[in-house]
C-alpha cells in the first residue's frame, strides 16, 4: 500500500506536564517508526498548545492541543488509534486523512485554470494573462466588499 | 470565540473594482438592512478545501444556538455545505466548536 499523510490532533488535560506531553508523543513517535511512517511535522505552540474548549469535558474548560503530520500507512494509524483509545487522561484525538483533499483541491484548482483559459481563447485572447490586463481575470466578477459575506455573520 | 481576532482579511481589496460595479450593482435586491447577496462564500475566495482547523471561518456558519447556518441563509452552494458540515463535525469532535444546544 502507498503512503498516505494524515493529520493527528489530540487533547491533554490542561495541566497535563511536560512530561506526559513529551512522553505521549514518543509513544505516537515510536508507533511511527516501527510501522515505517514519518512524523512530518509536529506542533503544540499557538495555535495549538493550552487552548479554550469549545464545551467542557469532564470539567476541564481548556485542553492542550498537539497537532502530528504523519506519512504512512492505513494501518500504521489505526495502530495509533488504538492506542490513543486506550491512553488515560486523554481528552479527544481525531485522525484525519489529508492528501486526498489536497489533491482534489488542486484538481479543482486546475480545472478553474483550463476553464478560464478557454473562455479567453473564445473571446480570441491569449489564454493566459497578459501584462498590462490589470489585476485579475473575468473569473472574479465579485467586487471586493461582497467577498467577506460570510465573515458578517461572526458577530 | 477561541481566535477572537479580526475579520478574514484574504484577498480581494481593490482588485479591478471599477471594470465590475456596473456588472455587480443590480444583484443586490431586496435591499432591507441586512440582506446580503447569496453567492457561496467558497466559491468567491476559491476555497475548495474546507479545513476543520479554521476555526475562524468556521464559526461563521455555527451561528448562536450552535447549529450549522442553512443553505438558504448562508448562501453557500450543495458542494461546499456538503465540506463545510464534515469540516464543523470534525472541529466540534475537538472540541474546537460547540455542539448544538437543545
Ligand atoms: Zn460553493
Amino acid at each position: 500500500m502507498s503512503n498516505r499523510t494524515y493529520e493527528l490532533i489530540y487533547v491533554l488535560k490542561p495541566d497535563a506536564p511536560e512530561t506526559e506531553v513529551a512522553d505521549l508523543h514518543k509513544q505516537v513517535a515510536d508507533i511511527v517508526e516501527r510501522m515505517g511512517g514519518t512524523i512530518d511535522k509536529s506542533e503544540n505552540a499557538a495555535p495549538w498548545g493550552r487552548r479554550r474548549l469549545a464545551y467542557e469535558i469532564g470539567h476541564h474548560k481548556e485542553g492542550f492541543y498537539v497537532l502530528e503530520v504523519i506519512t504512512g500507512s492505513a494501518e500504521l494509524m489505526k495502530e495509533i488509534d488504538r492506542r490513543l483509545k486506550v491512553t488515560e487522561g486523554l481528552l479527544r484525538h481525531l485522525i484525519v486523512r489529508v492528501d486526498e483533499s489536497s489533491i482534489k483541491a488542486e484538481r479543482m484548482r486546475a480545472k478553474r485554470t483550463e476553464e478560464s483559459r478557454r473562455r479567453r481563447v473564445a473571446r480570441g485572447l491569449p489564454p493566459d494573462r497578459q501584462p498590462g490586463e490589470g489585476p485579475q481575470g473575468e473569473d472574479n466578477d465579485d467586487s471586493g466588499d461582497m467577498m467577506f459575506d460570510g465573515g458578517e455573520m461572526e458577530a | 470565540m477561541p481566535f477572537g481576532a479580526p475579520k478574514r482579511g484574504g484577498p480581494g481589496g481593490a482588485r479591478g473594482k471599477a471594470a465590475k460595479d456596473a456588472k455587480g450593482g443590480d444583484k443586490r435586491r431586496g435591499g432591507g438592512f441586512f440582506r446580503r447577496r447569496k453567492v457561496c462564500k467558497f466559491c468567491a475566495d476559491k476555497i475548495d478545501d474546507i479545513n476543520y482547523k479554521d476555526v475562524k471561518l468556521l464559526s461563521g456558519f455555527v451561528p448562536e444556538r450552535g447549529k450549522v447556518l442553512p443553505r438558504r441563509i448562508s448562501g453557500t452552494c450543495a458542494k461546499h455545505q456538503r465540506g463545510l458540515r464534515v469540516a464543523i463535525v470534525r472541529a466540534r469532535q475537538l472540541a474546537l466548536l460547540p455542539y448544538a444546544a437543545d
